[in-house]
């Protein structure tokens, strides 16, 4: 049993093709492009060690400080939203009829390519026959806004579809994480006269407090280095008003021909994506970890 | 429970406290179905106007059923464009791509769960550090390789990407499955002289065919939806998958919404279909991916 359940050759075999795939697509990039980020280079031509200026440059980039900013409001408006979702699969996971039916629709847009989202929304904004404005002229709003045109509305037309169509995925695991509570414990609480309110707040909050956590994490390391949506709608426009870290980087490198700016800039998104999951971690860690199953 | 806690109470505050309970479920009722109304809204528009003339899309309220469905939208779209060719390079890169990272994440959670070898914890963590590598990252890097090797607007560029990208997560989704395998069962095939491929493929494989299909289908889902790395790595109109495809077929076709919305319906429809028909292993593939990290 022991012999043959250590065959060297065997292990060699089932794990050598991912782990070399894994390290040819995912860890070598990411050492390349740190390297990227001390050079000079339109991409094609050779390239230039110029250090650390590329990431200097950076640093006191505005155009990339506000997008930044952009990346960390939507992180903002995704963490808030959050507390809606658990309190939908609150909702839905007490004796409510139809709740299977009801998350699998919730769900629905998070199935769909963000291409036919971006695409669906953008004809929804639009500024004469999309819904939003076909509504606003039948109720007599002579001047409706144009929703992606405007630099201080786009962000947040933006970050509505995106709400949109990630609510059913957190409600589906707030669902999940509720449903994996033993019943028995609300049982009990109810027998010693325990409200709905402090069943929820004193019994699932605390035991779901692993999965919030998990969410948090996703949620806003999602949003950190959101892209597909922003780059099909408004292309970070107009005038840079939408731009978020991600799509400034594909500007820089797959506009601009800059790629080492570009890989600077792909090297700090990066990191703030590991300071943030490390940050969260840290702030949400429980020391005692809940026994209940 | 409730009968009891009832009793203890004379008969008026027990009715009263009823019809609040009713009057409440009532409105959590309300809130859950807004909310589904919501999810589902811009999806019925989108059906609405893909059946639309331009005339019927710029005269009608937006709900308006056209006065007769011109199903010649998606005959048009299908036949015009290439439509039809990004559906099928969609299909097989999708199909390969799932069947490639299925396959390989089985042998390297098969070898770290049940096997035994120094090292099988480390390359676990390699793998679920993957889990936090932001695609954009690594993506001039990668860029600039697929040059090198002349992959670029390849395929294979594509389907490379997708496996490495989501190892991690596939493996994550089987790790749970395969520490459950009862120890038994590879015993009795040890004891019987089986080697371990014929273990894996003959015993193992097979018991693990349910969570094989939920990150099949999970998997599928990613694929099918994928943007950024058909955008950036394939060029040519021949190699466009359907995500790639629909964004620039849309741009020729800015004026002509019937067009545009039959499109992106040809482009949903896939994945509605399978949600459809599957909707229970998804939503437990999505929960068990997300959740147990």
């Amino acid at each position: 049993m022991e012999k043959v359940m250590s065959n060297k050759l065997v292990i060699a075999l089932y794990v050598l093709p991912s782990l070399l795939l894994l390290f040819a697509v995912i860890y070598v990039p990411i050492v390349l492009t740190g390297y990227y980020g001390l050079n000079q280079w339109n991409g094609i031509g050779s390239m230039t060690f110029v250090g650390l200026d590329n990431y200097q440059h950076l640093l006191t980039d505005s155009a990339f400080w506000q997008s930044a900013w952009h990346s960390l409001l939507l992180a903002l408006f995704s963490g808030i939203s959050l507390i809606g979702y658990l309190v939908i699969a609150m909702i839905l996971s007490g004796k409510i009829k139809g709740a299977n039916l009801l998350r699998k629709i919730y769900l629905i847009p998070m199935l769909l390519s963000s291409v036919a989202i971006a695409q669906l929304w953008l004809k929804m904004y639009h500024p004469t026959n999309g819904v939003f404005n076909s509504i606003l002229a039948s109720v007599g709003v002579h001047n409706p806004p144009e929703w992606l045109a405007n630099p201080s509305l786009v962000l947040f037309a933006l970050f509505i579809p995106i709400i949109w169509q990630y609510a059913g995925f957190y409600i589906l695991i707030y669902y999940a994480g509720l449903k994996n509570i033993p019943e028995t414990l609300m049982e009990a609480a109810r027998i010693d006269g325990a409200s709905a309110w402090q069943i929820a707040t004193r019994i699932k909050l605390p035991l779901l407090r692993e999965v919030i956590n998990v969410t948090i994490i996703l949620s806003i390391v999602g949003s950190l280095k959101y892209f597909d949506l922003i780059y099909v709608m408004t292309d970070g426009g107009p005038n840079g008003a939408s731009e978020v870290m991600a799509s400034y980087m594909y500007h820089q490198a797959f506009r601009s021909f800059d790629f080492g700016y570009g890989s600077a800039t792909a090297f700090a998104l990066l990191l703030i994506c590991l300071i943030a999951t490390w940050l969260i971690r840290k702030v949400t860690a429980t020391s005692d970890t809940i026994q209940y199953s | 429970m409730k009968t009891q806690a009832a009793a203890n109470y004379p008969l008026g505050v027990a009715t009263r406290g009823k019809m609040l309970t009713r009057v409440g479920y009532a409105a959590l009722y309300i809130i859950l179905i807004i909310l589904a109304v919501t999810q589902l809204l811009p999806l019925v528009w989108l059906m609405l106007f893909s059946l639309k003339n331009n005339q019927e899309v710029f005269n009608l309220p937006p709900f308006a059923l056209p006065s007769q469905p011109h199903w010649e939208n998606y005959m048009n779209v299908w036949t015009s464009g290439n439509i039809g060719r990004y559906f099928f390079n969609s299909v097989w890169i999708t199909v390969i791509s799932v069947a490639l990272t299925v396959l390989l994440a089985s042998f390297v959670t098969f070898a770290i769960t049940r096997m035994r070898w120094k090292g099988s914890q480390l390359v676990l963590g390699l793998f679920m550090v993957g889990l936090m590598i932001p695609v954009h990252s690594t993506l001039i890097p990668l860029f600039s390789m697929f040059l090198k090797l002349h992959l670029t607007d390849t395929s294979l560029s594509i389907i490379l990407s997708y496996v490495a990208f989501n190892l991690p997560t596939t493996m994550m989704i089987l790790l749970g499955f395969y520490y459950a395998l009862p120890r038994e069962v590879e015993e009795a095939a040890v004891m019987d002289g089986c080697s371990v491929n014929r273990m894996f493929f003959r015993i193992v494989l097979p018991m693990t065919t349910p969570v094989m299909a939920t990150t099949s289908i999970i998997n599928m889902i990613y694929n099918w939806n994928e943007f950024i790395f058909v955008n950036t790595f394939i060029s040519s109109d021949e190699n466009k998958t359907l995500t790639v495809g629909v964004q620039n077929f849309i741009g020729q076709y800015t004026t002509d919404w019937g067009a545009i919305g039959a499109t992106l319906m040809i482009s949903i429809l896939p994945i509605l279909l399978v949600f459809l028909i599957m909707s229970d292993r998804i939503v437990e593939g999505i929960a068990a991916g997300s959740v147990k990290g």
